[in-house]
């Protein structure tokens, strides 16, 4: 008979990996879009916040602005008065992203083209603050709840097996595993679209150099578009997960700040790196936070993943999968 | 007209390298000072004190601090809210735990601990670069506001989690503390911005100025030509956190009086000051002030107008705000990419031939 301590830490692993699927959904729009057009974008964490709101105004039939209209016109407009099925919902805010990658690029970064990166930086953290305001004023900033139909609540199921197996069950949630499995799908779909599909093939060949991309008739502003849709796509769905798991509001857009050490673990340009580094940082703080938390206050959770890929950086400043940089003078 | 040099003639070359060459430049600076020191303490109300005038020149010294690591030797930073707080923290500790020190030298001593925190956290800049040390940056961020939550120590084991400034005096007169006097806070600021300011100038033009501008524009030549990197970036790294720290301190003792680390000092002071000094001119001292006036005043502007000027409530005007200082930063980014530093100095080559261009 196994000491209960390993199914502890066993259990804290299994949500920390679980956790860490969720970190990675998040980076993965970080690194298409850095990728595609070098930009770091700081506004990923207010992007799934955006799509999150989006959906739940969509589903309850909310009217936009209602709270900007009711100041200017001193009407009393909240509801539409339907309610639009989850799938259905989903689409049209998968179509708000598009159009609002389309904006972005018309309007933003079409006028920075090559400026230096931290320009290009500062320009999404003030897309960040913008797309804040937005989603606030058209959907109101109260938290929401968000439910499209996703499995949720402890899994009795592995519970039982596991209990019967070990003599200990395992407390896993149903909505971590169904994030899971959407992830993969997600990531599955992506690798496909990027490998086989002629737009894929041409966003790789963007990453990969955008001169020549240009030079062989590649529109570098469809790619950008198409990236920036890509990315929203990916926020809606980790918008869609967190949303889920505690509330739309404003905590979601932080979720940005859990992905940057991942990206750091993981490197900048590497898919695969976003995902295991997400792994690495979900399990790494769970189980800090299990075992050396107590000792020093709790709440490690804020800091120790940027301290681990920090201390990670110094040994290896790519990260993980990361290209070796290069320097010439 | 009046902005030329015609006739004025340099006999040194002291004269040739002063700060500002141009007599109606140096006036112009003499009269902002006269009146920075002789008239506003006068006429100032707590108002104008504490919604403008103080946080304005606390904040140019934060961002003068950060202007010093980021627009001059290139190392980009979002942990300036945590460096803000360990000045702020250091003073709270020095100030409880030695009443009868001047509260000014706590303040300068406050900017010393947080130089040698700032150059344990840059240490790693010699390794990481670019994005992936911005990133690191926000380790320190993260860490100390964890920190000065977590152990009680810091805050002197009170109830609340919070720390307060208690009456410290000089001269007579109370500096921090509620009955301090919207003057006396002010000239405090008033004092030691002007003084890191003049420092930060001089520091800049001379040999360390020219070395971490080298280490910013290419760190591997300038290793070649004989710049020590190490050297560079942690000078830089420790007078930034110097800078960073005092006005940490300041921010807490003499204009807050009590602060919360994870509200006064969060991710969002960081970015707010990189904002500054982005919007206000990288490597430019006269940058930091515009822009610190710029983000200081656009929200008070703001919240006047919608929620005095058009009665909105005060809920939807702070979503508001929001939208119209990401998009401001976006319009500001894409009209200028180098900041009012640099629309100052067009005006200025406009000037100098005005009326007469041709």
């Amino acid at each position: 008979m196994m000491p209960d301590v390993v199914f502890y830490t066993a259990e804290v692993m299994v949500n920390g990996l679980m956790a860490g699927v969720l970190y990675a959904l998040v980076a993965l729009g970080f690194v298409l879009i850095f990728k595609a057009s070098g930009i770091f974008n700081y506004a990923q964490g207010v992007l799934a916040l955006f799509a999150a709101m989006t959906l739940v105004g969509i589903q309850n039939g909310q009217v936009p602005f209602a709270h900007l209209v009711n100041a200017v016109f001193g009407t009393k407009v909240h509801h539409f008065g339907w309610t639009v099925p989850s799938l259905a919902a989903i689409a049209l805010t998968a179509l708000v992203m598009v159009g609002l990658a389309i904006a972005v690029e018309r309007l933003v970064l079409r006028h920075l083209v090559n400026q230096e990166p931290i320009i290009l930086f500062m320009a999404t953290i003030g897309l960040a603050y913008f797309l804040e305001g937005l989603g606030d004023v058209m959907w109101g900033a109260e938290v929401k709840r968000l439910d499209v139909g996703l499995p949720q609540g402890m899994s009795g199921l592995i519970d039982e097996v596991t209990f019967n197996w070990f003599g200990y069950g395992f407390f896993i949630d149903r909505l971590d595993i169904a994030a899971t499995a959407v992830a993969v799908a997600l990531v599955v779909t992506l690798t496909l679209f990027s490998q086989y599909s002629k737009q894929g093939r041409a966003l790789r060949a963007v990453a990969d150099d955008h001169q020549a991309a240009l030079s062989v008739g590649i529109s570098l502003r469809f790619i950008w578009v198409l990236t920036w849709s890509i990315a929203g796509f990916v926020a809606l769905v980790a918008g869609i997960m967190w949303g889920q798991k505690s509330g739309v509001q404003f905590s979601l857009s932080l979720i940005a700040l859990k992905a940057l050490p991942v990206l750091m673990l993981g490197g900048f340009t590497s898919i695969p790196g976003a995902i295991v580094g997400g792994l690495i940082i979900g399990m790494g703080e769970k189980l800090f936070e299990f075992f050396v938390g107590p000792m020093i206050g709790g709440a490690t959770e804020n800091w120790f993943a940027y301290v681990l890929a920090l201390i990670f950086l110094v040994f290896r400043p790519q990260g993980l999968f990361g290209e070796k940089i290069i320097e010439r003078v | 007209m009046l902005y030329r040099e015609a006739g004025d003639f340099k006999t040194s070359y002291r004269d040739d390298a002063q700060t500002f060459p141009i007599a109606f430049d140096r006036w112009r600076y003499y009269a902002v000072l006269a009146v920075a020191f002789g008239v506003i303490p006068f006429v100032i109300n707590d108002y104008w004190a504490n919604a403008i005038l103080i946080p304005f020149l606390i904040y140019a010294i934060a961002a003068i601090g950060l202007n010093i690591l980021t627009g001059y030797c290139g190392q980009v930073s979002l942990g300036t809210g945590g460096f803000m707080a360990v000045g702020a923290y250091a003073t709270y500790k020095l100030m409880t735990a030695f009443p009868d020190v001047s509260i000014l030298i706590h303040i300068l001593l406050a900017g010393g601990i947080t130089a040698a925190v700032g150059v344990l956290f840059g240490l790693p800049s010699l390794r990481i670069k670019g994005f992936y040390l911005a990133v690191a940056t926000l380790a320190a961020q993260f860490f100390l506001v964890w920190l000065f939550n977590k152990v009680p120590w810091f805050y002197n084991y009170s109830a609340s989690g919070q720390i307060s400034a208690p009456e410290r005096t000089f001269l007579g007169i109370a500096l921090t503390g509620p009955a301090s006097p919207a003057w006396a806070a002010y000239l405090t600021c008033l004092v030691f911005c002007v003084a890191l300011a003049w420092l930060a100038r001089n520091l800049t033009r001379g040999p360390l100025g020219r070395q971490w501008m080298a280490i910013r524009d290419m760190d591997i030549a300038a290793e070649i030509i004989g710049v020590n990197p190490l050297r560079a970036k942690l000078t830089a790294f420790a007078i930034s956190s110097f800078f960073v720290g005092i006005a940490g301190a300041l921010f807490f003792a003499v204009y807050l009086g009590a602060a919360e680390v994870g509200e006064s000092f969060g991710i969002q002071k960081s970015f707010l000051v990189l904002f500054m000094i982005i919007i206000g001119g990288l490597g430019s001292i006269f940058g930091s002030f515009a822009g610190a006036a710029f983000l200081v005043l656009l929200p008070v502007l703001l919240k006047n107008t919608l929620v005095g000027g058009l009665g909105w409530p005060t809920d939807l005007a702070a979503h508001l705000e929001l939208m119209i200082v990401g998009a401001l930063i976006i319009v500001f980014l894409i009209a200028e990419p180098h900041g009012m530093a640099q629309l100052w100095r067009v005006a200025k080559e406009k000037l100098r031939l005005w009326p007469f261009p041709h």
